[in-house]
């Protein structure tokens, strides 16, 4: 059974700043970042759309130590936004100050573009992540 | 289904910079199972071993079958469990099903890590493999990184003010110290106060260092046996009652249930329903506090305390010696230290001790302990409880 929406695909949409998700044609549920089945019921049937890209941050943290490799990118912000269709993503924040990382953030409106990560000797190539920035 | 009986135990201290190879951790701990249990390494019949970054941290895959070879099991099936830090549990409850099932009736589990080997960079490197690799961590996921966007959530969803969960949080990592003080298998034993948590360097917001368990090199293992063996071997033998195991997707496709993670939910009722037992049953309890608030939010999910008051618990000093459910008397991840492959093996030989009354003279025994509860984590969500009992 073929894969619904691989990575290569969805990460290349990405760097178009287009971001990909599943619909499931049983339930409706959008499935983002993508999965072979439905995240709500499981279902296989499921065709490709393109989300917004719009959504609401619910969580956030300040990351100060780095993993290897990416100790020149500290200190970054990662959060976790919930979509307008639903699903919630993973991604960075940019456009805001370090002294203003605060609980502020949850609940603001943010839009997505994207940013490459080019890999480390341990990954299988390079990685479009979601760039989050404020959108009001 | 048999009854299945943990024999003897094996610990080694767990530590920074372990001068000796993962191996020789691993068969220290085994050979003091094995002869705790009075039996020789010729009377095991399998082994199931818990190692999450050999491959990183010696450049030994393979672990498993060397360590056999080693203690002179010779031969026998040897498989390595990776569960990231709950791989040791996982281990161990395959091992319990194994001899429960009548195939086994003797077999070692445990596990084993040398942490600190690779320093922190490549550490929180490799730790980070425990989360979705191409969809979480181009975006920087490291694993402190994950449990302060649970620690935001939290503070927001429950309405606990940041400053006030931030307190509680202290109060979990200081009350580890204290009782790892004790324990003289702990990587650190020193008292720590609150002031001192929150005033170490941020790691990533709101978690500071002393929220955080340490990076750390140890082995621990467990002889288990059948009933009928065990009952000819040692004069008090501790039952595993009760078991459960569940897994979760990526973070991010948890999002229902955050900062609840509902594989625990899962896992801890398999786990109470096989022993016939409720949270209010629990004398002693080793949960998996890699990071402050991750006790927090175990407790509430392991059926101590309702959403959003766990916290209350440290704060009562419920948690303590004494207290409604001793947590980590151990001195748990933060204080004992987490040698990831090596954890749930310990965790299991820290209830396995107080409910053979065996800590008096460190000072740290829960009087009249008869029954205790595991509580591993591993990557985002595989989560692996255990019950034993006395009796």
């Amino acid at each position: 059974m073929e894969y619904p929406l691989d990575f290569k695909q969805y990460s290349d949409a990405l760097t178009r700043n287009k971001l990909l998700g599943l619909k499931c044609r049983n339930c409706s549920t959008i499935t983002c970042p993508p999965k072979m089945t439905c995240q709500e019921c499981g279902g296989s049937e499921l065709r490709i759309v393109e989300l917004s890209g719009v959504g609401e941050i619910k969580t956030f943290t300040h990351t100060f130590v780095a993993p290897q490799g990416r100790e020149c990118e500290a200190p970054y912000v990662v959060v976790l936004v919930e979509l307008e269709e639903g699903p919630w993503i993973s991604g960075n924040l940019i456009d805001i100050s370090p002294d203003r990382v605060n609980m502020e953030l949850i609940g603001r409106k943010v839009e997505l573009g994207h940013k490459v990560f080019p890999g480390d000797c341990y990954s299988s190539g390079p990685a479009a992540r979601p760039l989050f920035c404020f959108k009001e | 289904m048999r009854k299945v009986a943990v024999l003897g135990t094996g610990h080694t201290r767990f530590m920074f910079n372990s001068p000796k190879t993962q191996i020789e951790m691993l068969a220290e701990a085994a050979m003091d199972a094995i002869r705790e249990s009075y039996l020789k390494p010729g009377d095991v019949q399998a082994i199931f071993c818990g190692n999450v970054l050999g491959d990183f941290t010696e450049g030994q895959v393979m672990l498993q079958s060397y360590f056999a070879d080693d203690i002179g099991c010779w031969n026998v099936p040897a498989n390595r469990y990776e569960g990231a830090c709950a791989s040791a549990t996982m281990a161990i409850r395959d091992a319990f099903m194994w001899v429960a099932s009548g195939f086994y009736d003797i077999v070692l589990a445990g596990g084993v890590e040398k942490a600190t080997s690779m320093g922190t960079s490549l550490a929180t490197r490799t730790f980070s493999m425990g989360g979705d690799s191409r969809y979480e961590y181009p975006a920087g996921f490291t694993f402190p990184g994950l449990f302060g966007m649970l620690a935001h959530m939290y503070s927001k969803q429950y309405d606990v003010p940041l400053t006030k969960l931030k307190e509680q949080m202290a109060l979990v990592s200081v009350q580890s110290h204290h009782y790892g003080k004790k324990n003289p298998n702990a990587q650190f034993q020193k008292e720590i106060t609150v002031d001192q948590v929150l005033n170490s360097f941020m790691v990533t917001s709101p978690l500071q260092l002393l929220d955080c368990c340490p990076f750390s090199d140890g082995a621990a293992a467990i002889v288990l046996a059948s009933e009928d063996v065990a009952k000819k071997l040692v004069p008090k033998p501790v039952y595993i009652v009760g078991v459960g195991q569940a897994s979760s997707g990526r973070v991010s496709s948890q999002y229902k249930y955050l900062p609840r993670l509902r594989a625990r939910e899962i896992s801890v009722k398999q786990a109470y329903d096989m022993a016939g037992l409720q949270p209010g049953d629990i004398q002693i309890c080793e949960l998996h506090d890699c990071f402050s608030i991750a006790s927090i939010i175990a407790v509430e999910s392991l059926g101590f305390a309702e959403l959003g008051k766990g916290g209350k618990l440290w704060e009562k000093n419920e948690t303590r010696i004494g207290g409604r459910i001793p947590i980590n008397i151990s001195g748990g991840l933060k204080a004992k230290g987490h040698p990831i492959g090596a954890t749930g093996a310990s965790q299991v030989c820290e209830i396995v001790y107080q409910l053979r009354g065996e800590l008096r003279d460190q000072g740290r025994q829960v009087e009249g302990a008869k029954i205790g509860l595991v509580d591993t984590l591993g990557g985002d969500g595989t989560v692996i409880n255990l019950i034993l009992s006395a009796a």
